[in-house]
């Protein structure tokens, strides 16, 4: 495992499937009467979210202090980055405080890159999200999903998802989620599709580990997993689409169409859902729809990633317990 | 007055002869000159150079003089071997009257290290709707023949036929940073495979050609000579390669980062690779250096833009566009285009001074280097390699590309008008 954890691309094979197993032993924690791990005891970790995101922040913060770990949380509202502070200033400011980590959300692509390796700081840096351009522990609890439901919580550990299908329907231009996928699907040895509008796939996406498909109906009948994605509706303005009703009609996933995936395909949503818009509710309230799931699973990973970045390189020892 | 005799120099990368400088001119070209009451440069096989004129700086003052002023962006100047250069109107304020760009004219006058010759806003505030007062700007004290929005794109055609049209009365040229505002909306690099992998705003290479396409028609329409500010992409070259073989009059700059870096080099997601218009493929690089080979593209011009260090070290998106180039321009174009075979020392000289001046009618530079013209020349040490050190420029601003980077090739001496402005790399 690296120092950082800024791309999805930078983890190998072996790294993903290491945090994943970790990440069920992680979530055995949670079944416990006591929630808490002692590792991260004495460590002090800040949630530095330049963006508003309550639920990214929220299960960052649960992971952490199951953990142990003493949690400072900064969000740029009301704070000195209001007033002009730069990203230097404040990572530097807080650091001086002493911390160990640092988990960022950033409205700017490569933030998080710039902080891990300007020498701006010494402590370690997660990507809770930057821009348009990676959100790994979101790939890393999606990938976590897919492994539970389609392998099996058990049977799936020290495995990746070799062969399995999985695409990601919507706003792939704009999406730091499908980035993210997009790499660590592929890195795990997942076929992954990607189907949008062509004003919703970015120019360049031919060199990327996929295929890009403009027709969701075609595509649902070789899924093993699909994944929505969130379709802002600003968007509508600024001509990706002509109207929200026809992006439903083309792109959205409703009763008709989640019955062409196969019996045992999954629906997956990285939250927060668009209903009527990119989802019908009978969908994303149906036992085939993981987006609650996902955000348990998400705990899960960010334990996991906390604890091999901070804590040590060896899974947890909880392994014991297996049943 | 006083005397100068530079001994063995290769004028233009030709044999070694003696130049034999009297006052502000010339007076002598040849072998074993008389070096009686001279002062003695042995130059001992560099390369001499009609002193280059960059039709493309940003001085920034008025306005930023955190970054540059007239005196430091000079001084810059002189050290890369420049006698003349042509100062932006994107101040503050705009240099978009008679007053400001006299103001920049006579600092330059007074500092002496460089000609400065002012470029004219081509509408008011750099805003794109109303005309500045061109006319006025051409009669004052400055001179102005060069007219130029930089910074913003001239993109309402119908004002951009205008300004072609009226500066026509007094034969000046409209120099047109082409950039389609509406695709280019929250651009941050080169829109294609890096902008898909980083997530950063693509600026399509087709905001600038589609901007030139249209420009060289107006010109042609009108009758009107235009010129393209950094032309940075294979397919502008394609443009004004038939516009030119059409008879249009067109003219273009290529700047030496867009001959030696490329867009792969943004992965590193620091801002000191950010600039407008962005670094492209590496494709777009050997067809920009063939085209400036080939005559398509005319000169090469620097566009200098200093920032204060803050700009540039924070994320990519919240920093400024641009980098520092008068002190590393020449080495750029010796290791792009003189050390691959594609242009030699005369043709340096014909992208690098006779051309902009030409296009700039900058009086006085871009002469050949004879008996009777005025002493503006540079010296060139093209055996040197070295690192770039950021710490040694005379800009007031560090926001090089090439900070550590070995090129090759020092400029050792600068004459303007025979007053040395460099001497052995150190500025008088």
């Amino acid at each position: 495992m690296q120092r950082h954890l800024i791309s999805a691309a930078d983890l190998t094979r072996d790294d993903a499937v290491l945090i994943l197993d970790t990440a069920e032993e992680m979530a055995r924690v949670a079944d416990r009467p006591i929630k808490k791990l002692p590792t991260l005891r004495g460590r002090t970790i800040v949630n530095l979210f330049f963006e508003d995101s309550t639920r990214t922040r929220i299960s960052f913060e649960a992971a952490e202090k199951r953990l142990s770990a003493d949690v400072i949380n900064f969000t740029a509202k009301g704070s000195s980055v209001s007033k002009g502070e730069s990203l230097k200033d404040t990572a530097q400011t807080l650091e001086a405080m002493g911390v160990d980590a640092v988990v960022i959300r950033h409205g700017a692509s490569g933030a998080p890159y710039r902080l891990a390796n300007s020498g701006w700081i010494d402590a370690a840096v997660i990507n809770a999200g930057d821009g348009t351009h990676q959100h790994p522990t979101q790939a890393l609890l999606d990938a976590f999903t897919v492994r539970r439901r389609l392998l099996g919580r058990d049977a799936g550990l020290g495995q990746d998802l070799s062969g399995k299908r999985i695409t990601i329907v919507g706003d792939v231009l704009h999406s730091r989620v499908a980035r993210s996928n997009v790499d660590l699907l592929h890195t795990l040895g997942a076929e992954v599709t990607l189907v949008a509008p062509p004003t919703l796939v970015p120019v360049g996406v031919d060199t990327w580990p996929c295929t890009v498909s403009y027709d969701l109906d075609s595509a649902l009948p070789k899924s093993d997993a699909v994944m929505m994605l969130r379709v802002q509706r600003e968007r509508m303005n600024a001509a990706f689409f002509p109207t929200e009703r026809e992006y439903s009609r083309r792109y959205g996933l409703d009763g008709d169409r989640m019955a062409r995936l196969p019996e045992h395909a999954i629906v997956m949503h990285p939250g927060p859902m668009v209903r009527g818009m990119e989802i019908t509710a009978e969908v994303a309230d149906s036992d085939r729809c993981t987006a609650v799931e996902q955000v348990a699973n998400g705990v899960s990973i960010r334990m996991a990633v906390l604890y091999l970045l901070l804590g040590g390189n060896e899974p947890a020892q909880t392994r014991t317990e297996e049943k | 007055m006083s005397k100068i005799l530079i001994r063995g120099a290769k004028v233009l990368g030709g044999e070694p002869q003696d130049v034999l400088i009297d006052g502000e001119t010339i007076a002598e070209v040849g072998a074993g000159l008389s070096a009686e009451g001279a002062e003695v440069v042995e130059a001992g096989g560099k390369v001499l150079l009609p002193g280059l004129v960059d039709l493309h700086t940003h001085l920034r003052e008025p306005g930023r003089e955190d970054s540059e002023t007239v005196l430091t962006g000079t001084r810059a100047a002189a050290s890369g071997g420049y006698t003349a250069v042509f100062a932006m109107a994107n101040t503050f304020p705009v240099a978009d009257t008679a007053g400001v760009v006299e103001q920049v004219w006579r600092l330059g006058r007074e500092h002496g290290y460089c000609d400065v010759q002012p470029i004219g806003a081509v509408t008011v505030g750099l805003e794109g709707r109303k005309l500045a007062e061109l006319g006025a700007m051409h009669e004052s004290a400055a001179g102005v023949t060069v007219f130029s929005d930089d910074g913003k794109c001239v993109d309402d055609a119908v004002i951009m036929r205008r300004a072609l049209e009226y500066v026509k009365a007094f034969g000046g040229v409209v120099a047109q940073h082409a950039q389609e505002p509406r695709l280019t909306e929250g651009a941050q690099m080169n829109e294609g495979v890096v902008s898909a992998e980083l997530g950063l705003g693509g600026w399509p290479a087709v905001a600038e050609e589609s901007v030139i396409a249209r420009d060289v028609l107006l010109a042609d329409h009108v009758g009107s000579r235009v010129h393209i500010c950094h032309l940075s992409t294979a397919g502008s070259v394609e443009i004004v390669r038939w516009a030119k073989a059409r008879g249009i009059q067109v003219t273009a700059e290529v700047t030496p980062h867009h001959l030696l870096l490329t867009d792969e080099l943004v992965r590193t997601y620091n801002p000191v690779y950010k600039v407008n218009p962005p670094l492209r493929t590496e494709r777009d690089v050997l067809t920009l250096r063939e085209a400036l080979a080939d005559g398509t593209i005319d000169i090469v011009a620097t566009d200098h833009a200093p920032h204060p260090h803050e700009d540039k070290d924070c994320e990519w998106a919240a920093a400024a566009m641009g980098m520092v180039g008068l002190e590393t321009a020449l080495s750029v174009v010796q290791e792009t285009m003189v050390d691959t075979g594609l242009l030699d020392w005369a043709g340096v000289a014909d992208r690098m001074s006779f051309k902009p001046a030409q296009i700039g009618q900058a009086t006085g530079h871009g002469r050949p280097v004879s008996a009777g013209e005025p002493a503006n020349l540079t010296l060139v040490d093209t055996a040197y390699r070295g690192r770039v050190d950021p710490a040694g420029f005379a800009s007031r601003s560090r926001n090089t590309p090439y900070e550590g980077r070995e090129l090759p090739g020092r400029v050792t001496h600068t004459w303007l008008r025979g007053k040395a402005t460099l001497v052995d790399g150190k500025l008088t």
